[in-house]
């Protein structure tokens, strides 16, 4: 079987296991949902716009930290040996990545439009912004689940994928707000293509990254 | 674990005068030495024979304990988990050091300790990565686990720290001297005198710091060969 039909299987496989068990994405929709409310509760309304972008990525941060979490976690005893048997690690991460970017595109979708119903604002250029919310969601889902796959091995431990990743995106983070904040601002394409091409090419160097470093974990 | 003692580099002596010969030297000349006169650093521009070097030691030794993590991961040999973690407890003193040095010497200069400059804050990041670092190397027991894990991780935090260190810094204005149209030593007001000093004081700090390294990697391996006894 050829290598991308492989990594297609285990993505579909993931998301199979994941609509069996429905009450883990709605899990994570009300966290969003709740975190976003408390937000709501707090600011009472009178938010500006960097407030806003702000708020919009801590709170995909929280969510994204809290969805890949159980990413390695859900995975029983007999799964994991199973997938040993039968998988090369690096289709694994892959796949993995892959599933957790089309999760977390869609949650931070979701948040985006609930976010923009709560807190009204206008965005100058949409498609500015929804292009940073898709590279920021590779970025986040690319670290966090190598970090999760870096937590697995260290009993588990769910604080633990905060301390470790969260370093970790603190390069990813900052490009990732200034650049949704020209977006906001409706700044030219020019001016953010910059930006948009070190996010590429920090997203590439992670996945190329978890993509190398990930077999030796597996084979401990 | 008998590799180190082929190492004849750690034990050889010549490299360790070369350290002590910088670093008087660095002590004395970089108090007494002429520096140019520049508006807003003035007498404080000798804090880069103190706190820049730092910062090249403290990465130095990181450099050191990611090629270290990588060694780990090719050759499984215990030795090289032992040098990097031991270069990463030396990079976080180095970077304790440049981090006050850094602080005070801002304090008198922009009026505030902690400023949001993009180096600063990668400095934080970066002590954080490490301090991250050794945080899991204290979750996991197992002692090849330990090392196998925390090699993946040191390699993905270096990376990570090299872009926002050197990468980012780049894209923004910093009250640094010498960015932002700062005043400050880069190779255009850098005089000779200073360079003097400068590049000894980058040696000094750097083989100081490597050498206080590899002594923590010999008293390791003598409380080992104690336990075996």
């Amino acid at each position: 079987m050829s290598f991308t039909r492989k990594v297609a299987q285990l993505v579909l496989l993931e998301a199979r296991l994941e609509w069996k068990n429905k009450q883990s994405i709605t899990a994570l929709l009300i966290y969003s949902l709740a975190s976003i409310f408390v937000t709501y509760l707090a600011f009472q309304q009178t938010i500006d716009l960097t407030t806003w972008n702000s708020l919009f990525w801590l709170i995909m941060l929280f969510a994204s930290t809290n969805a890949i979490a159980k990413s390695f976690l859900q995975d029983s005893k007999g799964l994991q040996l199973y997938y040993y048997s039968m998988l090369s690690p690096k289709h694994l991460i892959l796949s993995k990545i892959i599933y957790n970017l089309i999760l977390l595109s869609g949650l931070s979708l979701v948040n985006f439009f609930i976010f923009q119903l709560i807190f009204p604002i206008s965005i100058d250029q949409t498609a500015q912004y929804l292009l940073s919310i898709l590279l920021g969601s590779i970025g986040l889902s690319t670290v966090l689940t190598m970090v999760a796959g870096i937590v697995s091995k260290a009993n588990n431990n769910a604080a633990l994928l905060a301390i470790l990743g969260f370093p970790l995106l603190f390069p990813l983070l900052s490009i990732i707000i200034q650049c949704s904040m020209n977006a906001i601002n409706g700044f030219d394409w020019m001016v953010n293509q910059q930006l948009f091409i070190v996010l590429i090419s920090l997203n590439l160097i992670t996945v190329l990254l978890s993509y190398l470093l990930f077999p030796y974990l597996w084979r401990e | 674990m008998d590799s180190f003692y082929k190492n004849k580099i750690a034990r050889a002596w010549w490299w360790k005068i070369i350290a002590i010969v910088c670093l008087v030297y660095t002590c004395y000349y970089g108090f007494i030495g002429e520096v140019p006169a520049m508006v807003v650093l003035h007498e404080t521009i000798r804090n880069l024979y103190f706190h820049v070097t730092m910062w090249m030691a403290m990465m130095l030794l990181m450099l050191i304990n990611a090629i270290y993590s990588i060694k780990y991961l090719s050759s499984l040999n215990r030795y090289h988990d032992i040098v990097a973690e031991e270069s990463g407890k030396m990079a976080m003193v180095f970077a304790a050091a440049g981090l006050i040095t850094g602080m005070v010497w801002a304090n008198y200069t922009w009026g505030a300790p902690w400023t949001n400059d993009p180096q600063l804050n990668g400095t934080a990041a970066t002590i954080l990565m490490y301090a991250a670092y050794f945080i899991l190397r204290n979750a996991i027991p197992d002692e090849n686990k330990k090392a196998k894990v925390a090699s993946v991780y040191a390699i993905f935090a270096f990376v990570m720290m090299f872009v926002f260190i050197m990468v980012i810094p780049k894209m923004y204005n910093s009250l640094h001297p010498g960015k932002g149209g700062n005043p400050g030593f880069n190779k255009y007001d850098l005089d000779s005198n200073m360079r003097m000093v400068f590049y000894p004081a980058v040696i000094g700090w750097c083989l100081l710091g490597t050498w206080l390294m590899s002594l923590k990697v010999r008293i390791r391996r003598i409380k080992e060969i104690t336990e075996e006894n």
